[in-house]
């Protein structure tokens, strides 16, 4: 392949991986946010957080991305593309990765908050202290999921010619015309990406579990997890 | 409230009026009134379900009443006084009032996210406000005295159920309560563990002037440390006599039946 030709992949890596880690930290943003109003006592809040995590879970992201690109020009915005396409993946991935939250916090065991109360910790120092700390760990392994998810949904973007990965790959089969080939490496680039995303968040929760005092197996077919 | 309570006073340190705790149509307490002098070790029995948990949770506000008051040192936990009349508590109330309680629970509760010695100091640092140094000063004297110096950087999970128990206890100290809930905190420990745990409390109960108010099923730890020990059943005290009386002379049939009950088991 050409310098020419390996640029274009270059830049559309850059993009991907772009979307893919703005996307979920602005995803995680809207996740904790929806997540812990879903369980205030204020009914008003539990109300927005729960309109907004059905709604966006319903929307499919290719709609909302041309939405945020296509109509919202017409109220007189012109969103950054790529701006665009990550409020639009960081929208739907936080709707999803808001009811991971909601779980994981409702699983943390009441004696812990009642512990908590014992001893005098204000509503903020509780979950501060003791039910995010504890709730975190049970979070990544389906965040690991979201992620996964968020990275293949950014290939959506390539049909509001934002050049990523599959745009990329678009114009080099245009060029080239080895579409099997092409397609195939396609394939392969996003499994890899995927990997190394996974590759983290094990680490992550290994650093996790380890915080609380529990062990995680190393490597990615680690046995079942055990206390310490 | 319209009702007249009895006046707050000194020599009580809790005082149950007619307090009605409900779960649903379920009436858990019936115009339960008691009361418990400072420095008492007062030990609830009977049967499971007969709501002497529910006295534990009220008094720790993890519970709130449905009727009556419940007061601590003369002030009113479950209720203020607003205008001239009885008020349910909001939060900011009962943060104040939570200060001289402390609870020891069943299940140990420690948190798995924070090493031992972290587990008792957090509380005194972020609800006390004393300094770090302070606070691990005081953590690791209470550690000492509960045999646990040697676990300080340990992690709950490290531990066993009856070390748990008194680094939960040591926690629970360190807020210097004045008055010391203990709900079955040995029910969840292997038999062999459970001296260990009854013993430091025995050793607290004589050298402090905590009052505690017990709820146990370990007969002969009742009788060795309590002044008073109450038989509960069905939402009400039933029998409230000195242990010697209570388990050798119990003036009440139901009384008789649920000793007879627990302590074959035990044998």
């Amino acid at each position: 392949m050409s310098s020419g030709l390996m640029s274009y992949v270059w830049e559309g890596l850059g993009n991907t991986l772009l979307l893919t880690v703005f996307g979920a930290l602005l995803g995680l943003v809207f996740a904790f946010i929806a997540g812990l109003a879903r369980s205030s006592e204020r009914k008003w809040v539990r109300g927005i957080a729960m309109v907004y995590t059905e709604v966006f879970r319903g929307f499919p992201s290719l709609v909302l991305l041309f939405a945020l690109i296509f109509i919202v020009p017409t109220f007189g915005y012109q969103l950054n593309p790529l701006f665009a396409g990550i409020l639009a993946l960081a929208l739907n991935i936080g709707a999803y990765a808001a009811e991971v939250v909601r779980g994981a916090v409702k699983a943390v065991p009441p004696g812990q908050i009642e512990a908590a109360i014992a001893l005098n910790f204000t509503p903020l120092q509780r979950l501060r202290k003791v039910i995010l700390p504890q709730a975190v760990v049970a979070m990544i392994p389906p965040f690991t999921n979201n992620l996964i998810e968020l990275l293949k949904a950014t290939s959506l973007v390539s049909l509001v010619y934002i050049s990523d990965l599959t745009f990329s790959a678009q114009l080099i089969r245009a060029s080239t015309g080895e579409t099997a080939l092409v397609f195939f490496g396609l394939l392969v680039g996003y499994g890899v990406i995927a990997l190394f995303f996974t590759a983290i968040m094990k680490l992550l929760e290994r650093m996790a579990a380890r915080a609380l005092g529990r062990t995680v197996p190393s490597g990615f077919f680690g046995r079942k997890e055990v206390a310490a | 409230m319209s009702e007249p309570y009895s006046s707050p006073s000194s020599d009580v340190m809790i005082q149950f009026d007619r307090v009605v705790k409900k779960f649903g149509d379920h009436v858990v307490l019936r115009e339960l009134d008691f009361s418990v002098k400072p420095g008492e070790f007062v030990t609830l029995i009977g049967p499971s379900g007969s709501g002497k948990t529910t006295i534990l949770r009220l008094l720790m506000t993890l519970e709130l009443v449905d009727g009556g008051t419940i007061q601590v040192g003369g002030e009113y936990l479950s209720h203020m006084e607003r205008g001239g009349s009885l008020v349910p508590a909001d939060e900011r109330h009962l943060r104040t009032q939570r200060k001289r309680i402390g609870m020891v629970f069943q299940q140990f509760n420690l948190f798995p996210n924070m090493r031992v010695l972290q587990n008792v100091t957090e509380a005194p640092v972020r609800a006390l406000g004393l300094s770090k140094a302070e606070a691990e000063q005081r953590a690791r004297e209470l550690l000492d005295m509960v045999g646990l110096s040697d676990k300080v950087d340990a992690h709950p999970t490290q531990l066993s159920g009856g070390q748990q128990q008194r680094v939960a206890i040591a926690r629970a100290l360190a807020m210097r309560p004045q008055v010391l809930l203990l709900d079955e905190v040995t029910s969840a420990l292997d038999p062999e563990l459970v001296a260990g745990v009854l013993s430091v409390l025995k050793e607290i109960a004589r050298t402090t002037d905590i009052t505690f108010l017990c709820v146990t099923h370990e007969m002969q730890f009742a009788r060795d440390v309590s002044d008073r020990v109450m038989m509960f059943d069905q939402g009400q005290v039933i029998e409230d006599a000195p242990p010697d009386q209570l388990f050798t002379q119990p003036a009440h049939e139901r009384t008789r039946s649920f000793l007879h009950a627990v302590i074959d088991r035990a044998v």
